[in-house]
């Protein structure tokens, strides 16, 4: 399910390169939705004194997360190893239930539909769902 | 077959309601007097046969499904994905007994189609997708909520004949 072809990967470098330019507003759209939408999310953020889903620190967060998705595309030929420090870290400091990896890529698809709807299209689409899921899996190697 | 989708998953007892805030109310009812079924169902199919394969299973006589631009220009597709929307609109219309109203279609898809009932989030997936394609920046947090919650209802309901 989660090996990319070599299309996959050059259907992702293109639709990143497009994209890329508004790689915060797309993470942090991302992750105000995960908050509204999957409220249940927001334990891991307790620690937030603002936890609204534009908050500053939601905003620094989506930043964040998807500087990770832009430094995985440049890694996508070997996730696992070039991931390998993002997972220690999602596995032993964070310890974010794998589950939370599927819930956020699919609001950076509906993310990706709001901004980018004519270029969204499915064959990008199936593309970049498997690359997240690829990602996802690779964020989940240390855990067990 | 692992789980590919994250529409959320309801419980709906006989015994339980499901309650709907006038703002989720106002929210379904809006979009779905927004949106043109035959443009929304037709995409949002297409994008299900490409984006979950598998899901071609269940329309071996739709004639030529070989790639996605085959599924996009393919009329069977579009007028089934119509046909869907229209079935959608059916909840619409009764928010406030979706259980019910989809008795039969949940028998019917069940008993003659034999649909995996976990394809039907993979379909309400794309629906969302879609969806928030066509409205854009007012495809706010707050309205996906309403309608993922609204399309995890109906998703609940067709499987619940299921046995």
């Amino acid at each position: 399910m989660t090996t990319l072809t070599a299309k996959d990967k050059q259907t992702v470098k293109a639709f990143w390169a497009k994209v890329s330019g508004k790689s915060e507003d797309i993470g942090a759209d991302a992750v105000a939705r995960m908050l509204v939408v999957y409220p249940q999310t927001k334990i891991y953020f307790s620690h937030w004194p603002d936890q609204s889903p534009n908050s500053p620190a939601a905003r620094k967060h989506g930043i964040t997360v998807m500087m990770g998705v832009g430094d995985a595309v440049t890694k996508m030929d070997d996730l696992k190893e070039g991931l390998k420090e993002l997972s220690q870290l999602h596995a032993f400091t964070l310890r974010v239930d794998p589950g939370n990896f599927k819930i956020l890529s699919h609001n950076i698809l509906v993310v990706m539909a709001v901004m980018f709807p004519t270029d969204f299209t499915p064959e990008v689409h199936v593309s970049l769902d498997k690359f997240l899921a690829a990602v996802s899996l690779a964020l989940s190697e240390k855990y067990r | 077959m692992p789980e590919n989708s994250v529409s959320a998953d309801l419980q709906t007892g006989s015994d339980k309601m499901v309650e709907w805030t006038d703002f989720e109310r106002d929210t379904i009812k809006d979009i779905f007097s927004r949106i043109e079924y035959d443009v929304v169902g037709p995409a949002a199919l297409a994008r299900c046969l490409v984006v979950y394969p598998w899901t071609q299973r269940y329309f071996g006589g739709f004639g030529n499904l070989y790639n996605a631009a085959a599924i996009k220009g393919n009329p069977m597709v579009s007028k089934h994905g119509t046909t869907i929307m229209h079935g959608l609109d059916r909840a619409v219309k009764n928010l406030d007994d979706i259980e019910n109203t989809y008795t039969e279609l949940s028998v019917l898809h069940s008993e003659k189609l034999h649909v995996d009932p976990d394809n039907f989030k993979l379909l309400a997936d794309c629906v969302t997708i879609v969806v928030a394609a066509q409205l854009g920046k007012e495809f706010t947090g707050e309205v996906q909520a309403a309608f993922q919650k609204f399309l995890a209802v109906v998703v609940s309901s067709l499987g619940r004949q299921y046995h």
